[in-house]
């Protein structure tokens, strides 16, 4: 068990010092790298936590897919750090009463037991034991069996905001030559090569058209 | 009774298992040095050359003089460079080619980590790749290695998801993430001739994430000299080398465990059942790997937009179309696994 606790902890506190340095660091690319690092060891807890499903589909979904996105517009746009810094000290009373509100309403709901941290087990589909089946096949359950006209409501709202996005920035520009690769091999040869017999030494056989 | 408890719960099973890794990682690193000389003689002997033939008997120490070559030169970093991210960068792409080796079968239960989400840790690994290459492309400051890291990444996540359907349809027909489960659902049938046109669409995208012939535009060296790797020298180049043949490797042996049976004998018949299950994902994995290195000799470069078309306009649709039609079939004919 101290193995496991020493675990936890070493994972913990990297997750959060990465967070720290995310918003901390003066290089963008640095951030987006600590960004990561976070990722991984949140993917670490899920994993201590019996949840391996959801450790993997962290790593593939946000270290594989958005933090290489974040990479690429990081890396692309040359975004100034130091102006969007400048206004620090200006925002900084009005950030922080933001956030002591947040952690005074956090610290009133747990202390005053609103919400139970416990799993909640009279819901529709309540979590069954671990050791019956492995929890990739419970979510399926849940997502699939239990809830799948809303995880396909949730789907189709997500394809119809990346298709909106698409309509939006694509523009259809007249004056590019694109490759159509059809036409192309739908070409008839007959129709463009035209195979002309001419004898040697003869003149005036070439005909153009 | 405290000590000998902490021994046998703790040290032990870490060096069982630190003995386990060696026992992968110290032939995978023999085997990933002589596949340049393997590669470099399947090459010589499609264009009629004799390939390397000097350094021992047939050129057999070849990879080994090259090693040491790289060990003595001098590691260059540019001055205008971001050194740590610099070095750190082949580090990745190196280590990222050996840990996938952790949940690959090589025969019934020779496996180091038996994780039922074995194929969802593949998937994570391998769509990791891009890092040691974009992270590359920045650290080295330099426009040519930069606009490699830029195509590459691009490319490797294009074809990530026609991957990732080809991996949804296979588990569709197994019902299970672990590999071993993959491989003993195909001891009927292998993969390979119920989902043919997955396995086409596997094994050109197994090419375009490894960034091998005919989609190596990141390294394009007639346009961008070597892409990322343009201002690595010595044992950071080699780490890079390393790290993709490790990949190339992995995705070979995925591609067996998948499609082609893994560690299963190609007939049930005895002399055949008696040769030990290694014997067989090794041998499947080198005929994966010889079609590969086939491939670098006799295909021309793709044009980057074509490559693009191919992964989105192709790729894509295909093999989503075929998620629905095996899905379509299993239901159709009730085969769902259970």
């Amino acid at each position: 068990m101290i193995i496991q606790t020493i675990m936890f902890y070493v994972l913990a506190v990297v997750t959060v010092g990465a967070g720290v340095m995310v918003i901390a660091s003066r290089n963008p690319v640095h951030s987006v790298l600590f960004l990561i690092l976070a990722f991984f060891n949140s993917a670490g807890l899920f994993v201590m936590m019996g949840a391996e499903f959801l450790a993997m589909i962290l790593i593939i979904v946000y270290v594989g897919a958005v933090a290489v996105l974040f990479l690429f517009v990081v890396m692309m746009l040359n975004i100034n750090f130091a102006e969007l810094r400048a206004g620090f000290l200006q925002y900084l009373p009005i950030g922080g009463v933001i956030g002591i509100i947040l952690l005074a309403e956090l610290v009133l709901v747990f202390a005053s037991g609103a919400i139970d941290i416990e799993v909640p087990t009279t819901v529709a589909s309540p979590t069954p034991p671990a050791d019956e089946i492995t929890n990739t096949q419970a979510l399926g359950d849940v997502l699939y069996t239990h809830y799948a006209y809303l995880f396909q409501g949730a789907g189709f709202i997500l394809l119809i905001a990346m298709v909106g996005a698409i309509v939006l920035t694509h523009r259809r520009r007249a004056d590019v030559r694109r490759q159509r690769i059809t036409d192309q091999v739908a070409r008839d040869p007959k129709a463009t090569v035209q195979v002309t017999d001419i004898e040697p030494g003869a003149e005036g056989t070439w005909k153009s058209d | 009774m405290a000590e000998a408890g902490v021994w046998s719960t703790y040290f032990y099973p870490l060096f069982l298992t630190i003995g386990y890794i060696l026992a992968i990682v110290v032939p995978l690193l023999l085997v990933l040095a002589f596949i340049t000389y393997f590669e470099r003689k399947v090459w010589a002997a499609i264009q009629l050359r004799k390939g390397p033939n000097v350094v021992g008997p047939f050129g057999l120490l070849q990879p080994v003089a090259d090693g040491i070559k790289c060990l003595f030169k001098e590691t260059i970093v540019p001055a205008g460079a971001n050194r740590m991210l610099f070095v750190l960068a082949p580090m990745v792409t190196f280590s990222l080619g050996l840990i996938g080796w952790a949940v690959i079968p090589f025969d019934q239960h020779l496996v180091l980590a038996d994780l039922n989400v074995g194929l969802l840790y593949l998937f994570a690994v391998s769509s990791l790749g891009v890092y040691g290459i974009i992270i590359a492309g920045w650290a080295s400051n330099s426009k040519y290695a930069f606009l490699g890291a830029l195509r590459s990444a691009a490319q490797m996540v294009s074809y990530e998801v026609s991957i990732g359907f080809v991996l949804v349809t296979v588990l569709l027909c197994v019902g299970s993430l672990n590999l071993n489960d993959i491989v003993e659902a195909q001891k009927g049938l292998w993969f390979f001739i119920p989902l043919f046109p997955m396995f086409v669409i596997y094994v050109v995208s197994a090419l375009a994430e490894t960034n091998r012939t005919p989609f190596d535009l990141p390294e394009a060296e007639g346009e961008l000299v070597a892409g990322y790797q343009v201002e690595y020298s010595s044992m950071t180049w080699l780490l890079f080398m390393m790290g993709e043949y490790a990949n190339i490797v992995l995705l070979s042996g995925l591609s067996v465990i998948l499609f082609l049976g893994g560690w299963l004998p190609p007939f049930h018949v005895e002399p055949l059942m008696a040769v030990p299950g290694v014997v067989w994902f090794l041998l499947k994995t080198a005929v994966v790997v010889f079609f590969f290195t086939w491939t670098r000799a006799t295909l021309p470069r793709y044009r980057y937009d074509q490559l693009m078309r191919l992964g989105w306009k192709v790729f894509l649709p295909a093999s989503l179309a075929m998620v629905v039609i095996v899905a379509g079939a299993l239901h159709a004919f009730d085969w769902l696994p259970r």
